[in-house]
């Protein structure tokens, strides 16, 4: 318990420390944050009004306590361009980012790990010697030129998916749950579900295929080999049992990492997700809106790291244990 | 096998660098991927330097046909190797120029990294105590920095240069190093000849920087080998997303120019196919090497 309590300050520090820096590093950015506010037509008097209104008047660190006071009730203004709360627009794109990254990295672990076990059980062969190099190839591509050269085959060549968008022009649902589970749209998310899997696959295959190496040599799978018991119930049974555990870690680290590398990804896809927000956000100097989407892809992160604190300590029973002996 | 002996070896008599810069230069020809990794990493540098020669034509300047028309989406051919691009600009003579900003980006953040994770790695497993615990903090707060995400916004507000995404890589990718470099400090600085350094009275920069250091630099150069990669697939991102440096030729810059002008729709592979396998080229071979270097240093991953 005291351990758990010590990972959720670490990561909790952590992420007080990336919001600190982000609000300092928005607040000393060249120009005005209401650059896009103002306009030749306002006198001093009405921008003295504007600065007041947002709160900008007001000394840097009152501004930073009021702003830390504000995230913690979820409250991160309003958008420059859109004139919505901040808060509203990213719970609306949401569930898009969330749904494309679990279902491909899903798709990617439960692959990575046969193939990795597989690959594990056939070393030595040619199969391998080819397999490695490919699937490191795969880890060396940028993601958004694997969407491209996908895109150009499977959607403009040979028509088969829908070039981006999460939702076909002129569909209209009841409520977001309907929506999200039309086949419109599973058809929508498949490109960009299979661009992700291709990139994410080649992490849990590599650490699933050394784990199973290191794992073949250790006692308790000789101890099987003695017992008499099949190759493949020491495979499945004993050796990728154990060597399942730090993939299990790396697959919640995954879910943080890959929401931050989704930026990309969405915007090939042009998949309304809050990777894609944040590039709009940015390009058009919409501070809040950037700040808020930036933050909550570090919550996710800080959260995921948490996560995957947890998950280390419940399978790994000597972290747990306190590492007696 | 024997000869793959302890990491970490001191060398017996005098200065340990030369000797382990000489292991470190014999290692690809120790190890077939790395050996690759070095011939692919030679034959980009050799592009990069003969640039000039190899593509004689302007990469951003636009053509016309003898018939007096603009060149646009001329298909690969004897004039152009590779086609043209919907504003009739030489598609190969981008790849090629692409070649040197991919080095100039990759290098640079390769010796930003190296240097401030050795320095820092040195010094927190050297000396740990404050020293330590501050700089791991700092190490910490910038491993849970979401990493796209932070490069965008940091090109998007600080202006988008090239020497902008650099050190937006440097800050997110000198930590890892720093890490794993501190924690072999920490096993070095036990060691019998260090101690029979501390005894003769040597003072601790000598220690750190004459007895420790050159046997950490296999270390500091897997770590730049990654750098290279992930510096050259950020700037391509980072140009795809539209934030990076407008001014230069590269093959980022290539990828958006494809994408935003329907290249995928029309079916110009030979625009967008290219830029992709050159990067991937660069940053296997970094794998390769750093693979490499890992095993002949660090035997514990050997077999693996």
């Amino acid at each position: 318990m005291r351990l758990v309590l010590e990972r959720f300050t670490h990561n909790a520090l952590a992420l007080l420390a990336v919001t600190t820096l982000l609000f300092f590093m928005f607040r000393l950015m060249p120009g005005t944050p209401l650059a896009a506010f103002i306009n030749e037509n306002l006198n001093a008097d009405q921008q003295q009004a504007m600065l007041e209104q947002f709160g900008l008047d007001k000394p840097m660190w009152q501004q930073y306590f009021i702003y830390l006071a504000n995230l913690l009730q979820g409250e991160m203004g309003l958008s420059f361009f859109q004139r919505r709360s901040v808060m509203t627009i990213l719970l609306e794109v949401l569930p898009n980012s969330v749904i494309l990254t679990l279902t491909s990295l899903i798709i990617a672990y439960i692959f990575g790990v046969l193939a990795g076990a597989w690959l594990a059980w056939k070393r030595g062969s040619w199969i391998e010697r080819v397999a490695v190099p490919a699937v490191l190839a795969t880890r060396a591509a940028p993601e958004f030129w694997i969407g491209m050269v996908l895109l150009a085959l499977l959607s403009f060549n040979a028509g088969w998916f829908p070039s981006g968008g999460a939702s076909s022009p002129g569909q209209a649902y009841d409520s977001n749950w309907e929506r999200i589970f039309s086949l419109d749209y599973l058809h929508h998310l498949a490109l960009p579900v299979l661009t992700l899997a291709l990139y994410l696959q080649g992490l849990p295959l590599l650490l699933m295929r050394s784990n199973m190496l290191e794992v073949m040599h250790e006692e308790f799978v000789t101890m099987a080999r003695m017992k008499g018991l099949s190759e493949w119930r020491i495979v499945i049974g004993h050796a990728a049992r154990n060597a399942l555990l730090p993939v299990v870690t790396a697959f919640a680290l995954g879910v943080g990492l890959s929401m931050g590398g989704n930026v990309v990804i969405e915007t090939v896809f042009s998949w309304p997700g809050i990777g894609r927000l944040l590039v709009q956000a940015v390009s058009v100097h919409d501070y809040p809106l950037a700040q808020g989407a930036f933050l909550m892809i570090a919550l996710v992160l800080a959260l995921m790291n948490f996560v995957a604190d947890l998950l280390y300590m419940v399978l790994d029973p000597r972290v747990s244990h306190g590492r007696k002996g | 096998m024997a000869e793959r002996a302890d990491p970490v070896a001191p060398a017996r008599t005098g200065w340990p660098l030369l000797p382990v810069l000489r292991r470190m230069a014999a290692m690809p020809l120790k190890d077939p991927f790395a050996f690759a990794g070095v011939l692919i990493y030679l034959l980009f540098a050799l592009v990069a330097l003969f640039a000039d020669q190899l593509a004689p034509i302007d990469p951003m300047e636009i053509l016309f046909t003898k018939a007096g028309k603009l060149a646009a989406n001329v298909p690969p051919g004897a004039e152009f190797p590779l086609g043209t691009t919907n504003l009739g600009r030489d598609i190969y003579a981008q790849l090629v120029y692409g070649t040197r900003s991919a080095l100039a980006v990759g290098l640079s953040a390769a010796v930003i990294v190296a240097t401030v994770g050795t320095i820092v790695g040195l010094l927190a497993g050297y000396f740990g105590g404050t020293t330590d615990a501050v700089l791991m903090r700092i190490a910490d707060m910038a491993l849970s920095l979401p990493f796209l995400p932070f490069v965008i916004v940091l090109t998007g507000f600080l202006g988008a240069s090239t020497s902008n995404i650099v050190l937006a890589v440097a800050v997110l990718l000198w930590p890892s190093s720093a890490r794993v470099i501190r924690s072999q400090v920490l096993t070095l600085r036990e060691r019998a000849y260090v101690e029979a350094a501390r005894v003769t009275g040597a003072s601790a920069w000598r220690i750190l920087f004459v007895h420790i250091a050159p046997n950490i630099l296999p270390l500091s150069f897997v770590y730049a080998a990654i750098a290279i990669g992930w510096a050259i697939i950020t700037e391509a991102s980072v140009s795809f997303l539209g934030f990076g440096d407008s001014t230069s030729v590269s093959w980022g810059m290539m990828l958006q120019d494809a994408f935003t002008s329907q290249a995928l729709s029309r079916g110009q592979y030979a625009w967008f196919v290219p830029p992709g396998i050159c990067i991937i080229l660069v940053v296997v071979a970094g794998f390769f090497i750093s693979r490499g270097y890992e095993e002949v240093f660090m035997p514990r991953l050997r077999g693996r």
